[in-house]
């Protein structure tokens, strides 16, 4: 799962070897922190939010199908 | 390298008789779909055959991405005319390997954009509720696949022929809707849906004389009204 934030991630922004996630587990669910360079945020994050709620919904598909429970944060 | 081109009862037939030849396994390679199968008139007259082209990957999934990263570190930009099609498919085989699917991604070019159709058992997960994980996956391949490109390439995802159903679906609701809306003169909103949704049901109303269709609410959120003519 991780790895799955990390090549979406690495595929939508300028500086691909400055992305990292790190997982932390929190109750039973799993939050992904991912960072990327300041300058790539946008490239992350997008117009209201709009690539952010994209990558969360296919995250969230691949945890469903493995009864997980996932957030994404971008910090 | 040479591509390898196959015939089959189904498309499936026909990529399995080229992996045989090849002796290697469906990851291992790209396939493209020439030609669909088609039962003719009672299944024998006229019927045609799947006819697939099978190429070998130059490298292994992880190579490639390997090899793409380092060209990134080092400032160079990618070659002109890189291949978005290939950046797709390539993310979408990373995508599906850290998801343990298997997915064959058939490619279809069409005027305007490239098919991706996404065949493998299983895959209601890469659709989601009314194709939402489908849509945000077709989103974010559009992103990575036009990043560097030097023209742009429209990538349509779809997963075993969904959106074609889903428009068959979409098309009976409308009409039913717009049956209605004639019977009792009050409009009909409908649910949120994608720009490409929409399109759909305004066009399965545009020919109905005694309706009409707009759409109202600011995106993601529009929606599709359908109401009688004044």
């Amino acid at each position: 799962m991780k790895e799955l934030v990390e090549v979406i991630a690495k595929s939508l922004v300028t500086n691909p070897d400055q992305v990292s996630v790190k997982a932390i587990e929190d109750n039973g669910a799993t939050i992904y922190e991912l960072r990327v360079s300041p300058e790539d945020m946008g490239k992350i994050i997008g117009k209201q939010g709009r690539i952010a709620k994209a990558l969360r919904t296919v995250v969230k598909a691949a945890a469903t199908r493995e009864n997980k429970k996932v957030m994404v944060e971008i910090v | 390298m040479t591509p390898l081109e196959k015939t089959g009862k189904t498309v499936e037939d026909a990529v399995n008789s080229a992996l045989a030849e090849l002796g290697v396994s469906l990851e291992r390679v790209e396939v493209e779909v020439l030609e669909e199968p088609s039962k003719g008139l009672f299944g024998f007259l006229g019927s045609k055959p799947a006819r697939v082209r099978v190429t070998l990957k130059p490298e292994a999934p992880k190579m490639t991405e390997a090899v793409k990263q380092t060209v990134k570190t080092a400032g160079a930009k990618p070659a002109a005319g890189t291949d978005a099609v290939q950046v797709a498919k390539n993310l979408l085989t990373d995508i599906f390997r850290t998801m343990k699917l298997k997915v064959m991604i058939e490619k279809m070019t069409q005027e305007d954009h490239v098919v991706l159709n996404l065949r493998g058992n299983d895959l209601g997960v890469l659709i989601g509720k009314h194709g939402q994980t489908l849509d945000a996956l077709q989103y974010l391949v559009n992103l990575a696949a036009n990043k560097d490109a030097d023209t742009r390439v429209r990538i349509v995802l779809d997963v075993e022929n969904y959106r074609k159903r889903r428009a068959a679906t979409l098309t009976q609701l409308a009409e039913r809707l717009a049956d209605r809306v004639k019977r009792r003169g009050e409009r009909v909103v409908l649910e949120p849906m994608s720009p490409h949704e929409r399109k759909i049901i305004h066009m399965a109303l545009q020919q109905d004389p005694r309706i009409s269709t707009y759409s109202e609410g600011e995106e993601p959120f529009r929606k599709v009204v359908i109401a009688l003519k004044k």
